[in-house]
Formats: C-alpha cells, structure tokens, sequence
C-alpha cells in the first residue's frame, strides 16, 4: 500500500483547515483572557467535545487498540469504570469551585483554597509533566509513522532516508500546532479540537465497520476469540483469574476512583476545556456532554483490537508485511529498481493468529523474543494494521489524518496548559508579578514557543534513552496519584487547612514511591519497574500494581492532610466562600429545561454507562 | 470570540467528502478488494457531505444559538 495524491491532498486540507481556524481568531487574541482562557465565552457543546479530543491523543487511540487486543473488551474499564463517573462527578460537584472561584487554572484554585507552597508545588510539577508528555507521544508517533513504511516511497524519492520520516514528523506537526496556538490560544487549540474529534470518529467509524464486517460482526468475534475477552468482567472475582491481574475492588477503587477522578476532575489539561466556558451552566455541562460520546468510544478504539484478534487469513505476526506487504524497503526506491530483485522474507515464525504482527528490533531486522524464546507481539501496531489492510486510497489519507488529528489535539491540549499554567501560576506569581497584560500575553506566546521546542527535545531525548523517560513518567505518576485526596478534602472538608494539603501531597508522594520500590510486578526485573528498594511482595501484572500504588498513595494523603489540619490553625470560614462545597450556595438548576440539568444528564450517561456493564458483562 | 466553528468544519468535511466521492466514481474500481468489494469512497465521501452540509445549514439558521459566544 502507498500513498497516492488523494491521500496527500485530504492531509493537506486538514493541515490548511486547522491553520485557518488560528487565522481567523488572531484578532480576537489581544489579551491574555483571550488568549489563555478563551474569553471564557466557548459554548457548552465546543467545550463538552474539545474536552475529549484533548484527551483523545494519538496514545489513547493506539493504545486502548493494543489492550483491546491484549485484554479484550476488559479495556473499556477505562472507559465505563474510569472515567465517566469521574466526568459525571467533576460536572456536577467540582465544577462549581473551579468555574465560580474565578481561579485562571486549577494550580490557581489550589492557592485560592490553601496556599502558595501547595500551588507552587502542583504547578511546577504539571508544567514539567506536560511538556513531558508531550514530547513523549510526539516521539511514540513519529516512530510508529516510520515504522509504518507508507511514506518510505514518498521519502525516498526525495532521496531521504526513511529515518527523515520521525524528524519530518515530529518538526511539522510541532509547527502546525505552534501556529495555530500562537495565532488563537486557547480558543484556536478549542475550536481544532473540536474539528479534530469530528475528524477521529470519521477516520475509524468505517474501519470499525469494515472489521467488524470482515470478521463476522460481534458473533464472529466471540467464536474465534478466547472467551473471556468478550466479557467485559468475566475473572474479575480474583486477581489470579482476572486478565489484567486486578480483582472488581483493585479496578473499581484503583481505576474507578483514584486514577481517573485523580485525572479527570483535577488535571488541567481537560478541566481548562470546560473554565473556558461562557457561563457556570456551560462549565458545569461540558464534561457531561462530553460523556455521552466517550460512553461510546470502546467501539471506536477498543473494538479494532479484537477485531485485529479475530481475523485470520494466516498472516499474523509475520514481520515487515506493514504497508509494503512483506516486502523490504529497497524495492520501494523507484522505477530505475529492478522489482522482484529482493524476495519475500520468509517468516521465520509461524504466523500468530488474528493480523497482529511480531515486534521488529530495528536495528537488526529479526522478531524480538522474550525471555522464553516466544516472539513478542507488537500490539501497537494493532489499529495502524487494520487502516493498512482495509482503507484503499482516498480513505487511507482520511484515516492517517484522523491519526494526525489525534496526536496534534493530545499535543494542543498540552501546550495550552502548559503556557497558562507556566505564565499564571509561575511566572505572574513568583518571577514578575504586576506588570502589564500585554506582557503576560507575550510571555504565555514565548511559553508556548518554549513548550514546544522543549517537547521535540524529550521527544528526542525519548529516542536515545528510553530508560530516562520512563523514570520520569513514574516519578509523576507518583507526585499525581495523591492529589485527588487533596482536592476533595479541600473542596467538600472547610476544616482542611494548607499545611495539612501541602504535608499530605508530599507524604502521599513518598508512599507512591516507597510501594512502587517495594514491590513488583511478575516476570519483571528489579529497577524501573519497581522493587528498587527491595522487593517485599509481588503482583500479578504491571496495571495491578500502578493501580495500588495510587490507592496507597490516595489513602496516605488523605489521612495526613486530614492529621496535620486538625493539627493547625484553620482559615477564616469568610475566606473559604465560594472554594468549599458547605460554605458555597448551590448553582440552582430548577429553572433550566430537564436537558440542561447536570443532574439529570449525569443521572442518564451513568445509567447507560451502567447498562453497557450488564450487556458485556 | 467571533468564529462558529460549525463553519470550517462543515466546509472542510464537505471538501473531503467531495474528494473522496469524485474519487470513487472517477478513480480505479479494482483498489476496493481491500475494502471488501465495498467503494468506501462514495459512500463515506456522501457521508461526510451530509454532515458537512447539516453543519452549514445549522450554522446559517441559528446564527446565535450556539455560535461563537459573544467575547464576553
């Protein structure tokens, strides 16, 4: 499969559309409301859908694909135990603190509430961990495009290597993203992220039709795949039973409560979505409006993984038969080539079942094997297979740019927190305070140029040493996990004083750290992984420990900060109106249509959520 | 904020659904083998013209009802 014109042509017009959308807001972006904070005029619907399509990164949709492949329809845990409740809860109790407080981001809120310390600690850790994250998915999409071949032949007419794919890549989608940033900030990352999620269900609705179709439809799923990968709870009764080695309670506590609220209702990068909002109404609907579509998304993203399982025309795991269909890259170079010169490669290992290919070291060509000699499956790959082998030209540009879309609305999504976040809660409050608004606007624009070139750099960084990275993203999943405990004794407990939000993030930090070097997941080595400080127990996955980890580190938090406020002197309760739940009156919903109410809206996506359980229990 | 966003995206998957269409009708049959004999360009392509269309007529109807806000 190679690309034709028509392919290049529909990226084009998605690269010519986002640019435009910043275009067009440049003169409605003179001040730093504007320009970090939308005006706060984003109707409900725009926020409620740019409020997904930040979090749908090119990540979730190539990795929700791979566990749906690993684990089965099991995967929507993260969808119908993760975060809808979470959505549901920050629309209807959180939102009103955030959006009513006035605070400009939520580090803001956190200084609003307690104090300087814990604002300062909860910002410089979200800068850093967002322009991370960043660079991280920026490096994972720029690898899997190389790794895709399908612009090898493009590339190598130009006379470029196929290693110039991941830095085209990674410099154009940056540069896109820079311009339309700089050009309309934060109404130009939400009204593209809008565009891009429109964009995401057009490019995979047809690819999961066509799988399906392939595959027999659901019935043809469940004959050939194992059992319990149609059950979305089946083994859940114990961990050793359970596929992903977590028991109901680890899922519902871990995932279900302290992972996603913890991500849900207090990272920035989603809650900014919803403070851009034009009224508290609006604030208060947009992630429920926004629950409605991610209810349905396992059968966007987790659907191709079985799908890719469940297919079988014998070819499975066979290397190098991505986009040039088993064929080296040298036959690809042009028509002074003789074709034919160079052979299929035989696979050296009998075919997996379903299309999911064996994982290639890259440098050397071969099948990567485990420890026991079986060949590794590469399950990122899982959704690119499936564009390769069932979109012809024309709809393949139109599933590559959805794929774009995704990862350049994860990446808008991050560098507009990061700019408010670094400008507000750093820069205005510790480096230059009082100055004009004007100045506040050009630094939030060098933030985001800054933000950017910081990402390709861990980007890079990412491709020489893995190991780094991967230190990096524990310890922020270790400052992240408790700081949910923070917020929702802050914002439901007027007793909660700074010292004790502050000691308790802090000690829930430590526990995060101290299980994680404690313990350790199966068949993996002490280091990264855990066990670090010795190993005193061990679990049965990966996904099982993270998930304690953050139940432990929630639990520290919570009872520290809970000690060490009764333990100080608590703020005057006429400082806390309008920050805590007791002391705030009620946002009034009563004279609002019943379409309108977040009550009744969250009663709903949580009882269809509820019923979407039972029929894949 | 002065900009309906229901207007650039209802052009653009207009635009895109075009290409796609004209390529289904105009371009090689045999490239649908892998689509499982289905022209997924003319129908998807008619698609996304719809939508598109839908999102114009939308946006031109209730100019105010759900567009850009008003800076305030």
């Amino acid at each position: 499969m190679t690309l034709a014109w028509l392919d290049w042509l529909v990226m084009l017009v998605y690269f010519g559309f986002v640019l435009g959308v910043g275009f067009a807001l440049r003169k409605a972006t003179t001040t730093s409301a504007a320009f970090f904070q939308a005006g706060r005029a984003i109707p409900a619907w725009v926020c409620g859908l740019a409020f997904i399509s930040a979090n749908l990164g090119a990540q979730e949709i190539i990795g929700m694909g791979a566990s749906g492949a690993k684990y089965g329809i099991a995967t929507s845990h993260f969808y119908w135990v993760g975060a809808i409740p979470a959505m549901v809860f920050l629309g209807i109790f959180m939102m009103p603190f955030y959006y009513g407080s006035r605070a400009r981001s939520v580090p803001e809120y956190l200084r609003l509430r307690f104090d300087e310390k814990t604002r300062a600690f909860n910002a410089i850790s979200f800068a850093l961990m967002t322009v991370f994250s960043s660079g991280i998915s920026m490096y994972a999409m720029a690898k899997l495009l190389q790794i895709l071949r399908i612009f090898e032949a493009p590339f190598a007419a130009l006379g470029l290597g196929p290693e110039y794919i991941f830095h085209v890549c990674i410099v154009s989608s940056a540069v896109v993203v820079l311009a339309y940033v700089l050009l309309g900030g934060l109404s130009s990352a939400i009204y593209n992220e809008v565009l891009q999620f429109f964009l995401i269900v057009a490019g995979f609705l047809p690819l999961v039709y066509l799988g399906l179709r392939d595959a027999g439809g659901w019935a043809g799923i469940a004959a050939t795949v194992p059992e319990p990968f149609t059950h979305a709870w089946r083994g859940f009764g114990s961990a050793e039973t359970s596929p992903m080695g977590v028991d109901a309670f680890g899922v519902a506590m871990g995932l279900g409560f302290v992972l996603s609220f913890g991500y849900w209702c207090t990272d920035f990068l989603v809650v900014q979505r919803a403070m851009a909002a034009d009224s508290m109404a609006a604030a208060r609907r947009t992630p429920l409006i926004a629950a409605f579509p991610k209810m349905l998304f396992p059968f966007l993203v987790v659907l191709p993984g079985l799908i890719a399982l469940s297919v079988r025309d014998g070819q499975g795991g066979q290397p190098g038969r991505l986009g040039t269909r088993a064929v080296p890259y040298v036959e690809q170079i042009g028509p002074g080539q003789q074709r034919g010169q160079v052979g299929q490669i035989t696979p050296v290992t009998p075919p997996a079942p379903g299309l999911i290919p064996y994982k290639v070291h890259e440098g050397t060509g071969e099948i990567v094997r485990d420890g026991s000699g079986q060949p590794v499956m590469d399950y990122d790959l899982t959704v690119p297979t499936l564009l390769l082998r069932y979109f012809p030209t024309g709809m393949l540009g139109l599933g590559l740019t959805a794929l774009l879309a995704s990862f350049m609305s994860g990446m808008a999504g991050n560098v507009t927190a990061f700019n408010t976040v670094w400008t507000y809660d750093i820069y205005q409050a510790y480096l230059r305070p009082r100055a004009s608004d004007a100045h506040y606007l050009r630094i939030g624009r060098m933030a985001t140029v800054f933000g950017i070139v910081a990402s390709i750099l861990t980007a890079y960084v990412a491709a020489q040493f893995n190991n780094i990275m991967d230190v990096l993203q524990l310890v922020f999943a270790f400052v992240n996990a408790p700081l949910l405990a923070t917020f929702l004794l802050g914002m439901f407990w007027k007793r909660t004083t700074g010292h004790g939000a502050f000691t308790g993030l802090v000690a829930g930090t430590l526990a995060a750290a101290l299980h994680h070097g404690l313990t350790l997941p199966a068949g993996a080595v002490a280091g990264v992984k855990g066990g670090w400080l010795g190993v005193a127990s061990r679990y049965p996955s990966e996904m099982a420990q993270n998930f304690w980890t953050a139940i432990d580190a929630w639990t520290v938090c919570f009872v520290v900060t809970i000690v060490v406020s009764l333990m100080t002197r608590p703020r005057d309760e006429r400082e806390l109106v309008g920050l805590v739940y007791s002391l705030t009156e009620k946002p009034r919903d009563e004279a609002q249509p019943w379409h309108r109410r977040p009550v009744v809206l969250g009663a709903i996506v949580l009882a269809a959520t509820a019923a979407l359980n039972l029929v894949f229990f | 904020m002065g900009l309906d966003v229901r207007l650039p995206i209802g052009v653009m998957f207009a635009l895109m659904g075009g290409l796609l269409a004209g390529y289904g009708v105009l371009g090689d049959q045999s490239i649908y083998a892998r689509s499982l004999g289905i022209n997924v360009n003319i129908i998807w392509g008619a698609v996304m013209i719809v939508f598109g269309a839908a999102l114009l007529i939308l946006a031109s109807r209730h100019p105010r009802a759900t567009g850009g806000g008003g800076g305030r």
